[in-house]
């Protein structure tokens, strides 16, 4: 296969820029060199990335990090919050966490899941799916898929609301809660709020069941299609427990290749950096994580709902596991790398979530007021790793004797899928655009491979779930031929 | 009749001696300020507590109450003045109030809040401040230090040690410390010291302890700081 990554002779050809107008938050932009026949010979994603906010927190005191990091971005405030507390709970010296404690936390990022995976897929993706890569511009959004599928909109509103009321509930504000905090939680789960959340959860159970089915009806219109659409065959990584379920919130590090073959398992977190390496290109500031041991080549790797399925033995849920098996079978017992195989994975992982929050809703536990763990010395160094909605999510801090952090690296799951994000648009472009007249309908094909890995952009959150696009045109000197916009 | 002046036209008795401030929070009246706190000498730097005396702008917290003064408090030109001054601390600093600690808890957040207070609109300066986290149990950040001079008067009149004084004026005006090296780490400050627990802001913190309470369950996430004047009681800086 050609590698679209860097083209032979670049001065020579056109260049198509596809880059959002908004960039409230961290945007991403996609290069595309063409020659004089539309034949794609460069294709690249470039998303700008808050290093600048390792600096930021540099510096700062340890107990502010879990509240800072939420504004790393809009987005998934929740991950960061969990992320850095459990790195903190270390640092801060505390022993295990109360189950309560622990289970509150679980609920929490339970609900965000919820929330993320139904926000993805109802508004920024539905559209897309449901309306054609290439329907009218115009009502290719949510209000679109409300006008033609009432009922599926509604769900989605509704799934993505009780997530966020969960999060409200348990972190005590919808987005930025200060619920977390290292050793614990700080504020109990009142009875009646529990009962809310419980007498909400089974209808989000056959909601996220339905979303699960409605995908796979979607997946039988054009089987091969969905299968193949920007395909990337990676390595897969996430965290799973000791029977080999996956483990949103805790748990060891597992990596499988391609074929669903053993790379490492169980591994401690804290040794990320002994298995992974992050590497720099000079075309792109975020960087580019690979499994150490077999190179940056073959190492890159996959996270996020598509890794995580199937790098797991098991969904820890019925109706989840049910669905993963129906999901397994679509590949013939080998592992799926199709982009838009993205959605049907998160949806089981909606309905995994769904069932393990209703399974914490019916445990006594989590209305327990035992919410601090008990303190040791102080620590230097700890890793808060968890499965954030998009993938895993790594903070690195090592804090010094003044109680100030001296060192951050955070790994986003939007950094992790990085490759894999090139890997499958340049297989899209080569498929849909090479060799055509660029028109809106082929870039958006772009889109679509993009935001099946659901990044963190701006763009890709869109509220409206069109990302806002400048495309500019140049010719082989470098000319601004047309410009396209939209959103 | 006698010992009595009006706020806004409404009757308010006093002591001889209290100040304009002290006579209405007794008889429930809000008057903002930020750099006064009733234990500690009057400072009157802050100027948040401005009010009209018989058409005369004086500080409240330093001007005594006579018979017969009309005070006017809450007018619509002074509760601007008074958003200015606020957006003017705000920016003359770094202010992050989504990432402190202090939020909830913080006066000059609440007083943002009271007056309603959209946006920094003066340029926000960033100046570069640093943080001295020094001292085992309570940690400076400079970057929020609005020189209310609450510390410096604890410190000098309650515990005695004069750990704190502000060096400079105007823009260049700062906090600094009496030790050595400059550093709180080498003063005789100590954790149960009043000047710890003084701070209207986040600039003065006890170690460790941030975000035990939960943003949301704060005393000016419940009430606004207004409130204070009902209970007739400062709510507890921290
Ligand atoms: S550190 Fe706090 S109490 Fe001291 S002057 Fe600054 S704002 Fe006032
Ligand atoms: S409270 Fe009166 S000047 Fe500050």
């Amino acid at each position: 296969m050609l590698n679209l990554e860097t083209a032979a002779a670049p001065h020579r050809l056109r260049r198509v820029a596809i880059e959002p107008v908004s960039r409230v938050e961290g945007h991403g932009k996609v290069t595309i060199l063409l020659d004089q026949e539309n034949r794609v010979h460069q294709v690249r994603l470039h998303i700008v990335e808050f290093r600048g906010f390792e600096i930021f927190i540099e510096g700062r005191p340890y107990w502010e990090v879990p509240v800072a990091v939420q504004r790393l971005c809009g987005i998934c405030p929740v991950s960061h919050l969990l992320a850095a507390t459990k790195a903190m709970d270390v640092i801060a010296g505390f022993g295990p966490l109360t189950p309560t404690a622990e289970k509150l936390r679980r609920l929490l990022h339970y609900g965000q899941i919820v929330q993320s995976h139904a926000l993805h897929f109802f508004h920024l993706s539905s559209p897309d799916l449901l309306l054609g890569f290439e329907s009218e511009v115009a009502k290719r959004n949510i209000v679109g898929v409300a006008a033609a599928f009432p009922d599926l909109a509604r769900q989605g509103v509704m799934t993505r609301k009780f997530g966020q009321e969960v999060i409200r509930h348990v972190a005590g504000k919808r987005i930025h809660g200060t619920g977390i905090i290292p050793g614990g939680v700080n504020k109990a789960l009142s009875v009646e709020d529990r009962d809310t959340m419980r007498s909400g959860v089974d209808q989000i159970v056959e909601w996220s069941k339905e979303a699960v089915g409605l995908v796979v009806k979607l997946h039988e219109t054009s089987p091969e299609f969905y299968r193949t659409f920007g395909e990337a065959r990676a390595n897969m990584m996430g965290l799973v427990d000791a029977r080999g379920a996956p483990d949103f919130y805790d748990g060891g590090l597992r990596a499988r290749d391609a074929d669903g073959g053993p790379i490492f398992d169980h591994v401690d977190p804290a040794s990320y950096k002994s298995l992974l390496q992050e590497d720099v290109k000079n075309w792109t500031y975020m960087k580019f994580p690979h499994i150490k041991a077999l190179g940056a080549e073959k190492g890159w790797y996959r996270v996020g709902p598509l890794a995580r399925v199937q790098v797991c033995d098991v969904l820890p849920t019925p109706l989840a596991e049910a669905e993963r098996r129906k999901f397994l079978a679509a590949g013939d017992g080998k592992p799926l790398h199709g982009a838009l195989m993205y959605h049907w994975a998160r949806m089981i992982e909606m309905l995994l979530a769904a069932e393990l929050a209703r399974g914490l809703l019916d445990d006594p536990d989590i209305v327990g007021t035992d919410l601090m763990a008990d303190k040791g010395p102080r620590r230097e160094e700890a890793v808060g790793v968890i499965e954030a909605p998009r993938g895993t999510l790594f903070h690195h801090y090592r804090v010094n004797d003044d109680d100030l952090v001296a060192y951050c690296n955070l790994i986003v799951s939007t950094t992790n899928n990085n490759q894999a994000m090139n890997e499958s648009i340049r297989a899209v472009a080569q498929r849909f655009l090479s060799g055509r007249e660029v028109t809106e309908g082929l870039l958006n094909h772009i889109e679509v491979a993009i935001r099946a890995y659901d990044p963190c952009l701006s763009c890709a959150t869109h509220a409206l779930g069109e990302m806002p696009l400048e495309v500019d045109l140049f010719d082989a000197e470098g000319a601004l031929v047309s410009r396209l916009r939209k959103g | 009749m006698d010992n009595e002046f009006t706020i806004d036209e409404q009757p308010v008795p006093f002591v001889p001696g209290q100040t304009i401030l002290e006579a209405a929070k007794a008889a429930g009246y809000y008057i903002p300020h930020l750099c006064f706190q009733p234990d500690f000498k009057r400072h009157g730097g802050c100027k948040l507590c401005t009010v009209l005396v018989n058409g005369r702008t004086q500080t409240a917290c330093t001007h005594k109450a006579a018979v017969g003064q009309e005070v006017d408090v809450n007018t619509p030109e002074l509760n601007a003045m008074r958003r200015s001054l606020v957006q003017m601390l705000f920016i003359e600093g770094n202010h992050f109030c989504p990432a402190c600690e202090k939020s909830g808890a913080c006066q000059l957040q609440a007083l943002g809040y009271e007056y309603e207070m959209m946006s920094p609109h003066f340029v926000e300066l960033y100046p570069h401040r640093e943080v001295d986290a020094t001292h085992p149990d309570v940690m400076i950040d400079f970057n929020r230090c609005i020189l209310c001079e609450l510390c410096v008067r604890a410190s000098r009149d309650v515990d005695h040690k004069e750990i704190f004084a502000v060096a400079g004026r105007g823009l260049d005006a700062k906090l600094i410390i009496n030790s050595p090296t400059g550093k709180l780490g080498d003063s005789a400050f100590a954790v149960a010291d009043r000047a710890a627990q003084v701070c209207p802001v986040g600039a003065i913190v006890i170690k460790r302890v941030g975000f035990a309470t939960a943003i949301g369950d704060r005393p000016y996430d419940r009430e606004p700081i207004s409130a204070e004047a009902e209970s007739c009681e400062l709510p507890e800086v921290r």
